[in-house]
């Protein structure tokens, strides 16, 4: 993972070339788009958390769960440009991401921090 | 074919001349040196692996032997599972690695050249750290799955687990490293035309197992640091009076430790898959079902961890959950054995030494295979776990599926990498009494397993009905030694005196066979360009390939200006008359790799109560290491 | 310091991708792993710990002391925030470094020119990120005021490993930020360097959603 600069010069040349279309990046102000939507995102999060009775209601866990999914698709899609990006990338990151995930909730249920009432 | 193979040998000792010297070893970066790096160092592992457990069979041939102390005794167990697993099976499949994904490939080096370096160093001092303690009777001694609660300080409080939880966090960053870097060549290196579905299927199988290590190393990884933590820094994360769960470990364990046996077995699957088609004259049977059978068990593979735990009481739930889970994953594994046994069937079958081993691996792990099915059903786990039975089926896959493998890979592909043969007669004498010895030292196991007699013991009393088994597995292992001995000789000998062998002298299919062996350090002096699965075959026996679906013709095929149409080379060259830019050599891995190692080691200082030391070795150690790394990544690679 | 700009069949990759973008990629794959761990076993022990200081209700103890919920949520909204903005900073950063050799508009406003001033952008989030560690070294220094240190119980065990683990990553990263600013100040970064500056953005979004799923999982759900 070496990142001297000698071996940047061809390299960028090549991209420039076959895969020039997918290097076709939303403007600076796109992004600062998407960053006040990141904010606005968490400001609706931070203010849940200190409303008492939404606190309180079945609904307040998973739609802090779907707003933190959202943030984390918006960044990954625009900030780290996998929308954009060779569709590889996507299948290295997704792929992992699920199988982390999976990981995740089958040890919830296995530790009893989840569960399915029949 | 028409220089043969003699004057090449001799000039691939001039090219190598002037970089024969220790610090040209230090220095190297070329994947094939690091591969033969890695497989005398596995090897010299494997011996101190076996050693082992010669002294464990010792002290369990008759009952109450007083050969080693209990104390000894769990030490023994401890490292000779964690140097099989983890110094033994996996850097031989490395060597393999290293030496024959850019070869299979068509490329010139690794992606990451001085990474590649780095990860066999790293290897090399973690292998050191973790086994010189049982020289002085220090070694570790919870187990290679090392359970906490049991391995904490509470139960545990001498150095012997220090060294397990610091090693193994050590071995886990030379396996990482090396994945991400054999993932990429394996994605970013293939020679023009070399599709996915026409690579060949020990690189596939390694692919695989590449993403099995990224993501079941950082596993461990996190579970050794909690450990750590507990154990220097008083944490709770194992501390049942904290509330801490007795499980946490275990899950986490296996979460890793079940994808890790599929990186143990995976590369030697790949290994036969290129041993049965040469040897039979037929390409592989199922050559996509092969592939998509490979994946499916990696994957499957994340699902099944639990049951190595159906004892520790889950649930039915989850009970059944994981024995379907276990159940399913033998269907993919199955697939591959038939489509071996139809690989041969009404081949032109040469029975060569590899052969008989890639065979012996079909029979003795399906033996392994379906033991396993058996306590993939809790109700008969729970008679089988922990005892010899269970020790019986592990050693059947291990030993009977990775060790065959490699074994089968060691002599198939050792007249690549030496351009020598290994001797035929010592060969055959050595399998024999390899399969003979395997057999008797494991299959009784199932028996005295069966009859009650638990794993980790270090005696036992007469008249429980174990005493003719556990005799017969000593037996068996003492004839082990004597196989192992041979091959060893045979080994050492046949580097200089072996039979002189060419490019490709088994008529095998695949690139590394085009070019001589040993391979010129460039390895290709013009990629070719890859039309079909088996370009050697296409190239020198089309009749063999010509019932079977392959195009020449392909859309895919990627145009570069510097290659050309499949060939042999013949000629040995050097990369500078040849004006190929070869990877400087260079030392910087090496000390970049001893100073992680002393940073991470750095914390045993810690032990000796002089903290301000311990924090001067690990912040100057650190220091270095960063140091070394920006020397590194700023300076050229060719 | 081309030395070699014949050796660009060298560079020929099969799927035209960069070697380093792909491992970058990989790594980060790995990493989910490596946190998923991690945020499995904060969950696990999530409400086990069996003395306080806890992290969303009081606790009292035997002398009858009283201890209040020990998470700030202003405070670590805060840096949320930052580590977010640390990330547009990013973005733009990178945009800066692609653009470098594209000649400005005539009458380019303001904000036209100052996204093309790498080094603005490198510093901003190397800043951002420092902030962001400052507020994790308050956060971590008034816990142990309050009482909770990684001994004292479960929580504090896998709260401070969690977040210090995340810490690690932003220091690295950090580190990362001023290396590519430095490398911008002596000799300037252009379009041909986009991929170091893109595998250090990648790495830096990537510990950013990583901390978009702690401040859910471990500081807003109770």
């Amino acid at each position: 993972m070496s990142h001297d600069p000698k071996h940047a010069a061809p390299t960028a040349a090549h991209h420039g070339g076959p895969h020039a279309g997918e290097h076709a990046h939303p403007d600076g102000w796109t992004y600062v788009k998407v960053g006040a939507i990141l904010t606005i995102i968490t400001i609706i999060e931070v203010w849940a958390y200190y409303i008492p009775a939404l606190v309180a209601s079945p609904f307040f866990n998973p739609s802090l769960l779907i707003m933190s999914a959202v943030k984390f698709a918006i960044v990954v899609m625009f900030y780290m440009h996998l929308k954009y990006d060779h569709k590889l990338f996507r299948v290295l990151f997704t792929g992992p991401l699920i199988i982390a995930m999976g990981t995740i909730v089958a040890l919830l249920f296995l530790f009893h921090q989840l569960s399915v009432k029949f | 074919m028409a220089t043969i193979a003699a004057p090449s040998l001799a000039s691939a000792g001039d090219a190598y001349a002037e970089n024969s010297g220790i610090w040209s070893w230090i220095t190297t970066v070329d994947h094939k040196r690091i591969g033969t790096l890695y497989l005398w160092t596995a090897l010299f592992f494997f011996l101190v692996g076996g050693f082992e457990a010669v002294l464990i069979r010792t002290q369990l041939a008759q009952p109450n032997m007083g050969f080693v102390s209990a104390d000894t005794y769990n030490q023994l167990f401890t490292m000779h599972g964690t140097t099989m697993v983890f110094l033994a099976i996996m850097p031989l499949s490395a060597a393999f690695f290293n030496y024959l994904i850019p070869l299979q490939l068509g490329a010139r080096d690794v992606a990451f050249p001085r990474l590649n370096a780095f990860s066999y160093w790293v290897y090399l001092f973690g292998g050191i750290f973790i086994t010189v303690p049982i020289l002085f009777k220090v070694a570790p001694d919870g187990g290679w799955f090392g359970y906490a609660p049991l391995t904490t300080t509470q139960f545990s409080a001498g150095i012997n687990i220090d060294f397990w939880v610091l090693g193994l966090q050590i071995l886990g960053v030379s396996s990482l490293a090396a994945a991400f870097n054999f993932i990429t060549t394996v994605i970013n290196m293939r020679a023009p035309g070399m599709t996915l579905m026409r690579m060949p299927m020990f690189t596939w199988m390694s692919f695989v197992v590449q993403f099995l290590v990224i993501l079941a190393f950082p596993v461990i990884t996190i579970a050794l640091f909690f450990l750590m933590m507990d154990r220097f820094f008083g944490t709770q994360f194992y501390a049942i009076a904290a509330g801490a769960d007795p499980l946490l470990w275990q899950h986490l364990f296996w979460v890793f430790g079940h994808p890790e046996v599929y990186i143990l077995i995976l590369p030697a699957f790949g290994l036969v898959s290129e041993v049965l088609p040469t040897f039979s004259k037929k390409p592989l049977f199922g050559y996509n079902v092969m592939v998509y059978s490979g994946i499916m068990i990696g994957t499957l593979g994340f699902g099944v961890w639990a049951h190595h735990m159906f004892a520790v009481g889950m649930g039915a739930v989850a009970d059944s959950i994981f024995s379907l889970m276990t159940m399913l994953i033998a269907i993919p594994t199955g697939v591959k054995i038939f489509n071996w046994i139809a690989t041969m069937w009404s081949g032109e079958i040469r029975f060569t030494v590899p052969m008989k081993f890639a065979i012996a691996l079909i029979g003795m792990f399906t033996i392994g295979g379906i033991s396993g099915v058996m306590h993939s059903s809790p109700p008969a786990d729970l008679q089988q776990t922990d005892s010899y039975f269970i020790v019986a089926h592990f050693h059947y896959v291990l030993f009977g599926g990775s060790i065959m493998g490699i074994f089968a890979g060691i002599y198939f592909y050792f007249p690549k990498m030496t351009g020598r043969f290994l001797d035929t007669t010592l060969g055959n004498w050595h399998f024999w009494l390899n399969f003979i010895g395997f057999n008797l030292a494991f299959f009784p196991m199932h028996f005295s397993g069966l009859l009650g007699m638990p794993r980790r013991i270090y005696t036992y009393d007469a008249g429980q009905g174990w005493d003719l088994f556990n005799l017969t597995s000593t037996i068996g292992t003492y004839i082990l030694v004597v196989a192992t001995s041979i091959f060893v000789w045979n080994f050492l000998r046949s580097r200089t005196r072996g039979a002189v062998a060419g490019n490709d002298p088994w008529g095998a299919a695949t690139l590394e066979w085009s070019i001589p062996s040993p391979p010129p350090e460039y390895n290709f002096a013009q990629i070719p360009e890859v039309t079909s699965r088996y370009p050697l075959w296409d190239l020198k026996d089309p009749a063999k390939t010509a019932g079977i679906e392959h195009s020449h013709a392909d859309a895919m095929t990627i145009t570069d200006a510097h290659a050309v149409p499949m060939h042999e080379e013949t000629e040995r060259h050097t990369a500078k008359s040849l004006g190929i830019p070869m990877p400087f050599p260079t030392a910087k891995p090496f000390f970049t790799a001893l100073a992680m190692c002393a940073m991470i080691g750095g914390l045993l200082v810690m032990r000796t109560g002089n903290m301000g030391l311990a924090l001067a070795v690990m912040i100057g150690s650190a220091a270095l290491m960063v140091g070394g790394l920006y020397s590194w990544l700023t300076s050229p690679l060719e | 310091m081309s030395s070699h700009a014949d050796t660009a069949h060298h560079h020929y990759t099969t799927t035209g991708l960069e070697h380093r973008k792909l491992a970058i990629w990989a790594f980060i794959g790995s990493e989910c792993m490596l946190f998923a761990s991690l945020i499995s076993t904060y969950l696990i022990y999530k409400g086990r710990s069996i003395v306080g200081p806890f992290p969303h209700t009081e606790w009292v103890n035997e002398a009858g002391q009283v201890f209040k919920p020990i998470l700030d949520i202003p405070v670590t909204s805060a840096s949320t925030f930052v580590l977010l903005m640390s990330s547009l900073a990013m973005v733009l950063a990178l945009q800066a470094v692609q653009l470098k050799d594209t000649p400005l508009p005539a009458g380019a406003n303001w904000w036209t020119r100052i996204q093309r001033s790498s080094q603005t952008w490198l510093l901003a989030t190397a800043l951002l990120g420092m902030t962001f560690l400052g507020f994790q070294a308050y956060e971590f220094t008034s816990f142990v005021h309050e009482g909770l240190t990684i001994k004292t119980n479960l929580f504090g065990s896998t709260f401070f490993t969690l977040t210090g683990f995340h810490g690690a990553h932003v220091t690295a990263g950090v580190l990362w930020l001023f290396t590519l600013l430095w490398i911008d100040r002596t000799r300037g970064l252009g379009p041909k360097d986009e991929l170091i500056v893109d595998i250090a953005a990648l790495y830096w979004h990537f510990v950013d959603v990583v901390w978009i799923a702690i401040f859910t999982l471990v500081y807003l759900i109770q």
